[in-house]
């Protein structure tokens, strides 16, 4: 980056695309590249202004307060034509025409959510203010998703490759705590990556796992049983403890505080229960039916419903019963929606005694839908009858119907 | 009198609704209090300790309580009501509760949050300077950046005024205090929406103190079908579960129905409507308290002699006022043949009444213990369960209660002994002396039990004495003998003694209500009506309606008997009946004919002058005005596979 904007009285490329995995430095570099040249820049992230309005207010806001000048007016900015004109006179007044002006947009796939111009426009926006301006758009994703139908002003791309292991190693290690040795904490952070590399590689969350086992990493020493050379026991402590944060902590089964508790108090992670414990959902009996009759008919075939559901039933000739396609298991290929109807005769013939269909049935229903156990396929035609989809799994159903 | 009678009715009404919201505002206070905790000790943490090295390192997630509540989705409301009402006086003035219907997208939500919180503030503020506020806040752009500086500004004017006026008020709330923010439903809320907020407010935690409070009725694992793990990593989520509602049922059956503290009752019938509808449809206390306060309605404006359902204490005053009408319907209901005496006669019954229904309840409660612990409990697990047998009929003549007698005699000793002990504490906890016999006789019992118990450990102690091979073989064989011929040990004596005196107390204490004279003043037993309100059938009603006009309309030349149909009915009704005979696809030409028959059918006599093929307009008009009326209804739409048809949308016909 830096070759391209040496001196910084010349034009620079109208706009920069920069594009990388998750904390891969994208974000980073940029920050500290533009503050220690001391270069002028906006630093905005698109996700916090969601709408377009909003994110060209704000690079307008930043702009004013970004060399000197302390006070910010309200800015009002409706639209983009109003921006060129704002920010042709902010830039003059900041004299800031001799210098190129950088404007950074952090997760710039936001951008293709706004309006159509939006996008192109920022990345020509050189030519429109005809300004020494230019954009950076930092993503996650590459330029091809970006490129509008229309076509536009193509930006210059960069590649933040991924860290690799010994990279990964050597930014963690760069922050050890004071009361430890660096080759100590380096050790540490080699066992925490034996363990965490395959499933994750994202620096933050590793920095936080770091952080959070290393008291435990550490007991052994405090208590005097090893000394910070003595790596094999060290390790051998804290392997199953860290492959146990694999599974509850890195999921967000249970909370760091909470597993930070544990390690403090010295418990087994076995008795807190993590979010998936609690799958079993209480629901009133004819909830119950009416859940497993969507079920049903969301997985059965409506042709079959007769043979399952009417006591006397024809003979069904055994061999052409079942058509070719069909013989790919239901669970598959989803639910398929059903009508109203249908739901309620089969509710009518598992339930063993009579049920009246009362306000309160249908009520349950729609509350099933508000939970999001059913959910309604298109529901433009009220007169129709509406239809409805089953959304659990059959693990959820087993548990119902038990 | 009729304003005497509401003023009473209100006197119940009131007294139930104050004990109602006790028993809620008890309920929830553990799990209240554990939010607390977990709200207070979030974000002290990061207060406390800033430059430690391992919060430098950790990531500051956002600290988020999930909430799991269950499915009763109507009593949510009561709870986030506390909910905030508590943080607002314990911890922090900003609570923001965010429904997702008013939160289809992230600015939505934005400006609603802003909205809320900035409310809270002039609240706080003493509304003193309203105007202001109010005036930007339209202007105000609903970003993250702007709740930040309004975070800031707050926090500087509380700081600011601690040391002069507002001592007390900012030593509840600390220096910084956390912004709740609770999102009572989160099943509804679309997965953007949440992300979006996460991921902009985990970028100033570390300037705004956000605390998050899901709202789960299904389970937690739909934070994870919600939040893809690069967003769930931004949380802290700790679970707290709420009591169930089963529970909470039962603990307001308890308060409520199982005691002597109110004058009115419910019959067996009609709880077991409201059971039912909690259990089988929608599991709300919310709507069960709803149905109870309907049943007080019901049974003060429908029965005469409710003018008498009051506290003991007043009874004799209410009934010295009895006019000679109601005196007449107290005269109808019992034997009593002089008007003199009726008055005292009256409320000498009625103090029996209320005498009856404390023994009842102590004993049932002594009963529940037994039937509870029972292998499969053929009474019930529940105590309302016992509570509408026993209502229900004679509970001694039911095959369920011989079945608890049987196995209650196979008991064995130490939970009998506890079954006992339990009995003794519930009697004893009553404050009248009724029962003052039948804790002793239990208590005698128990001290009969304690005594086999020593003489057993005797005995075995004798056996241990009697080291010669001998003698041990002789007492063993003694004890077989004794076992063979089905002698019954004393054990076995006092089991069945305690059976059959817990026996005879339930056949002298839980007598059904409906036995006793003057019920009708305190019970309320009409189930129908409570049916008809509470659980409507709209579809029966519809089809009553229009199949069989004078259900509703009590008219008597609607009146038919059989399948007939009047031609005096409406003419939808006519329609209907019609279109019932049809099968899936109905001929409109051949609906019309017939319609027109029906019609006709009166004016025969001077209709066969007229009689042609043609229908008369008039005729025809009324005929298309009753079908659209039907269409309207739902019960048939045009076909697109025969013009001239339309399509049946109900069952039935060929």
């Amino acid at each position: 980056i830096t070759n391209y904007s040496v001196q910084r009285q010349h034009f620079s490329f109208p706009s920069i695309f920069i594009y990388g995995h998750t904390s891969s430095g994208k974000t980073y570099v940029m920050q500290t590249l533009l503050s220690t040249l001391q270069l002028p820049h906006v630093f905005v992230n698109c996700v916090e202004y969601f709408t377009s309005r909003l994110l060209l207010e704000e690079i307008l806001i930043k702009l004013q307060s970004c060399s000197g000048t302390e006070q910010t007016s309200p800015v009002r900015c409706d639209s983009l034509n109003d921006f060129v004109r704002l920010f042709k006179q902010a830039v003059a007044s900041q004299e800031l025409q001799d210098q190129t002006l950088y404007i950074v947009l952090d997760r710039a796939e936001q951008l293709r959510e706004m309006e159509a111009n939006i996008l192109p426009a920022f990345l020509r926006l050189q030519e429109l203010t005809d300004t020494n301006v230019t954009v950076v758009l930092l993503s996650e994703i590459v330029w091809e998703l970006f490129r509008p139908n229309t076509g536009c002003f193509e930006p210059f791309t960069i590649y933040f490759p991924d860290y690799s292991i010994g990279h990964l190693q050597k930014i963690l290690t760069q922050n050890h705590p004071p009361e430890y040795s660096a080759d100590f904490y380096a050790a540490y952070i080699n066992i925490l990556l034996g363990v965490f590399y395959m499933v994750c590689r994202d620096l933050k969350e590793l920095r936080h796992l770091a952080a959070l086992n290393f008291a435990k990493y550490c007991e052994p020493v405090v208590r005097g049983e090893a000394n910070e050379r003595d790596t094999r026991k060290l390790w051998k402590n804290i392997e199953p403890h860290l492959k146990k944060a694999m599974q509850t902590v890195y999921l967000r089964e249970i909370s760091s505080s909470q597993w930070e508790r544990l390690q403090h108090d010295g418990g087994e992670p076995g008795q807190l229960k993590g979010l998936s414990a609690h799958t079993h959902v209480e629901l009133p009996y004819y909830s119950k039916f009416l859940l497993i009759a969507a079920y049903l008919a969301s997985y059965n075939p409506v042709r079959t419903d007769k043979r399952f559901f009417l006591k006397h039933h024809g003979k069904i000739r055994k061999t052409n019963f079942m058509k070719k396609h069909e013989k790919t298991s239901n669970h598959l290929l989803g639910p398929k929606p059903f009508p109203l109807d249908r739901l309620l005769a089969i509710l009518y013939s598992i339930v063993d005694e009579r049920v009246a269909p009362t306000a309160n049935i249908f009520s349950q229903i729609t509350s099933l839908v508000t939970l999001q156990l059913l959910s309604m396929v298109g529901q433009n035609d009220q007169l129709d009858g509406p239809r409805y989809k089953c959304t659990v799994s059959l693990d959820f159903i087993r548990a119902v119907a038990r | 009198s009729h304003l005497d009678l509401s003023e009473k009715y209100l006197e119940v009404f009131y007294e139930c609704s104050l004990c109602l919201q006790k028993i809620q505002e008890d309920l929830n206070k553990q799990l209240l209090e554990n939010l607390v905790g977990f709200l207070s000790r979030s974000h002290s943490d990061f207060q406390e300790k800033t430059t430690e090295w391992t919060c430098r390192m950790k990531f500051r997630e956002i600290p988020t309580a999930a909430l799991v509540l269950g499915v009763n989705v109507t009593d949510h409301d009561l709870t986030f009501r506390g909910l905030s009402g508590i943080l607002q006086d314990n911890i922090t003035p900003y609570v923001a509760l965010l429904e997702a219907k008013d939160c289809p997208g992230i600015k939505n939500l934005m400006q609603k949050l802003m909205g809320q919180l900035m409310k809270c503030d002039i609240d706080v503020d003493s509304l003193e300077d309203e105007d202001c506020v109010q005036v930007s806040q339209n202007r105000i752009r609903c970003s993250m950046s702007s709740l930040i500086s309004w975070y800031e500004s707050v926090k500087k004017k509380t700081d600011s005024e601690t040391p002069s006026k507002k001592r007390n008020s900012s030593s509840r709330h600390w220096q910084s205090p956390p912004v709740v923010v609770i999102f009572k439903d989160m099943e509804s809320f679309t997965t953007k929406v949440l992300q979006d907020f996460i991921v902009i407010s985990s970028q100033h935690i570390h300037e705004l103190p956000l605390v998050l409070i899901f709202g789960i009725a299904t389970s937690p694992m739909i934070i994870h079908r919600l939040l893809p793990h690069s967003v769930s990593s931004l949380l802290c989520i700790e679970l707290f579960q709420s009591l169930s509602c089963k529970e909470h049922l039962s603990t307001i059956i308890d308060k409520l129905l199982l005691t002597s503290q109110f004058p009115f009752k419910v019959g067996e019938k009609v709880l077991q409507v409201l059971i039912n509808i909690f259990l089988y449809h929608d599991f709300s206390v919310q709507n069960f308290i709803k149905g109870f306060q309907l049943c007080i309605v019901e049974h003060f404006y429908s029965q005469p002699l409710s003018v008498l359902c009051c506290q003991l204490v007043d009874t004799k005053k209410r009934a010295c006022s009895l006019s000679h009408d109601q005196c007449e319907n107290i005269r109808k209901l019992q034997v009593l043949s002089w008007l003199k005496r009726l008055k005292e006669e009256t409320v000498k019954l009625l103090e029996d009444l209320h005498v009856y229904h404390e023994n009842y309840v102590l004993i049932l409660r002594c009963l529940h213990v037994f039937t509870s612990s029972l292998p499969k409990y053929p009474l019930g697990k529940q105590i309302r369960e016992l509570h509408c047998a026993c209502l229900e009929n004679r509970v001694w003549e039911t095959e369920e209660y011989e079945s608890s007698l049987q196995l209650a005699r196979m008991l064995n000793k130490t939970d009998l002994v506890t079954m006992l002990q339990q009995c003794v504490e519930i009697l004893m906890s009553s404050s009248g002396k009724e029962f003052d016999k039948t804790s002793e006789k239990l208590k005698e019992f128990l001290t009969q039990f304690q005594n086999l118990e020593d003489m057993s450990v005797l005995s075995q102690k004798e056996l241990q004495k009697k080291t010669d091979l001998y003698h041990l073989q002789k007492t063993l064989l003694e004890l077989k003998e004794s076992r063979r011929s089905k002698k019954l040990t004393k054990f076995e004596m006092l089991r069945f003694e305690v059976v059959d005196y817990i026996d005879s107390l339930v056949r002298k204490y839980l007598i059904p209500a409906d036995d006793r004279t003057l019920h009708e003043v305190v019970y309320f037993n009409t189930a129908s009506v409570l049916r008809e309100h509470l659980n409507a059938a709209p579809r029966t009603a519809l089809h009553t309606a229009l199949n069989n006009p004078h259900w509703y309309l009590k008219n008597q030349a609607l009146k038919c008997d059989g399948g007939g149909i009047s031609n005096k009915a409406p003419d939808i009704c006519i329609a209907y009946k019609l279109h019932l005979e049809c099968g899936r696809l109905i001929n409109l030409v051949d609906w019309l004919e017939a319609f027109s028959t029906v019609v006709m059918a009166a004016e025969e006599p001077n209709a066969d002058a007229a009689s042609s093929d043609q229908v008369d307009d008039t005729i025809h008009a009324r005929f298309i005005r009753a079908i659209s009326e039907l269409e309207l209804l739902g019960f048939i739409k045009p076909s697109k596979q025969k013009t001239d048809h339309v399509a049946r949308l109900t069952w039935g016909g060929c």
